[in-house]
C-alpha cells in the first residue's frame, strides 16, 4: 500500500483544461531506442502498459505459434507532452514484431503520424514495420538513431529500406531532448506538407 | 512503477474485477480519451472504481489509468463503461476521430507545432 500511495504522490496531473489526446507512434525494433526517444521529451517518467487479445483475436492471427493460448499480451511504453492548455500529445514507443499489429486498429487507430526509429545493424527489422503503416495508411518519417561509429550515407539506407523519395528520412540521437525533438517537429511538417496538399486538391 | 505481467497473474482476477464481461462499445473510448471524475467515490464501491474516481481528478487519459492500475486497456475500458454508464466519470474524446486514410486538419497540426516548438 506505501508503494502504491507514493505511486500517486509521484503522478504529474494533466492540467483541468485538457481536453484533447493526440497520439504519435514511434516504432521499432527491440532495443533501438525507442523508449529513449519517449523518455527525452517527455513531460513524465515513461510509463508501460498492456493489451492482450483473446482467443477470438487471435483466430485471425496466422503468424504461428499462438495455437492453445487464449490470450496474446503486447506490452508498449509512452510518454506524454502537453502541447497547450486542451492539447495533450502522447507519445507511444511500440514494438515492431508481427503480433503487434494485430492490435494496430484498436491502440492506434487515429494517431497523426508514426516515426520508424532505424538501428543501421538491423535494417531489416524496419522493413515489416513500414510494410504495415503502408497498409494502414499511416503517414510516417523514418529516423535513423546514431550508435556511434561511422555511418553510411542516408541515401545508401533509403536504398536500403526501398523508402520512396517522398518519405523524409533524417539522422537522430534519441538519447538527445533537442535532437528528439527536432525528429517530431518532422513529422508534424511532413503531415502538415501532406494535409495542406489534400486541402488544396479539394 | 513495476506492474505484474498481465499473463502471468491468476486470470480469476480480470474476471472478477469486469463482472465476467469481455466486451464494450469500443469504438466509443480512445486510448487518449480524458477521463475526469464527476463525484468521490462511495461506500461499497469496487476498489478499481474508487482509484478510477479519484485518480480522475483531473483529466487522465484511459492508457494513464491502465499503466497505473497494472491492468490491459481493453479491461479498464470495460471499467470505465460502467462508470460513464452511472454518471460518474465524463470522457473528453480525441478530435482527431479515427478516420481511415483522413490526416488531421493542417489547423491542427499548427498547434501541434507551436507546442512542440516550445518544448
Amino acid at each position: 500500500m506505501d508503494l502504491r500511495s507514493s505511486d500517486e504522490a509521484e503522478r504529474t496531473p494533466l492540467r483541468s483544461t485538457a481536453s484533447d489526446g493526440l497520439k504519435i507512434v514511434i516504432v521499432g525494433g527491440f532495443g533501438v531506442g525507442k523508449t529513449t526517444m519517449v523518455r527525452s521529451v517527455s513531460e513524465i517518467r515513461p510509463l508501460s502498459t498492456e493489451e492482450t487479445m483473446t482467443r477470438a483475436g487471435v483466430g485471425i492471427d496466422d503468424a504461428g505459434g499462438a495455437e492453445g493460448k487464449t490470450t496474446t499480451t503486447v506490452a508498449f511504453d509512452f510518454g506524454r507532452i502537453s502541447l497547450n492548455d486542451e492539447m495533450v500529445l502522447y507519445l507511444f514507443g511500440a514494438p515492431g514484431q508481427q503480433r503487434f499489429w494485430f492490435l494496430w486498429d484498436r491502440l492506434f487507430s487515429g494517431s497523426l503520424g508514426a516515426v520508424v526509429l532505424v538501428d543501421t545493424r538491423r535494417v531489416q527489422d524496419s522493413w515489416y514495420a513500414i510494410d504495415r503503416l503502408e497498409h494502414h495508411g499511416m503517414p510516417f518519417i523514418v529516423a535513423r538513431n546514431h550508435f556511434g561509429g561511422p555511418m553510411p550515407e542516408l541515401e545508401d539506407l533509403r536504398k536500403a529500406l526501398d523508402l520512396s523519395d517522398d518519405v523524409p528520412l533524417i539522422d537522430c540521437d534519441a538519447r538527445e531532448r533537442e535532437s528528439s525533438k527536432a525528429v517530431l517537429i518532422a513529422l508534424v511538417n511532413h503531415l502538415y506538407r501532406l494535409s495542406t496538399a489534400l486541402e488544396g486538391a479539394r | 512503477m513495476m506492474s505484474r505481467p498481465v499473463d502471468k497473474e491468476d486470470p480469476d482476477r480480470l474476471y472478477i474485477v469486469t463482472g465476467g464481461r469481455s466486451r464494450v462499445d469500443e469504438s466509443s473510448i480512445d486510448l487518449v480519451s480524458l477521463i475526469v471524475s464527476e463525484c468521490d467515490p462511495s461506500p461499497g464501491m469496487q476498489s478499481e472504481h474508487v482509484k478510477i474516481l479519484r485518480m480522475c481528478h483531473n483529466p487522465t487519459a484511459v492508457v494513464e489509468i491502465s499503466a497505473e492500475l497494472g491492468m490491459p486497456v481493453s479491461v479498464v475500458n470495460i471499467l470505465l463503461c460502467d462508470l460513464l454508464d452511472t454518471g460518474r466519470i465524463t470522457a473528453r474524446h480525441p478530435s482527431t476521430a479515427p478516420v481511415k486514410d483522413k490526416l488531421p486538419d493542417p489547423a491542427t497540426l499548427k498547434q501541434v507545432l507551436l507546442g512542440l516548438e516550445k518544448l
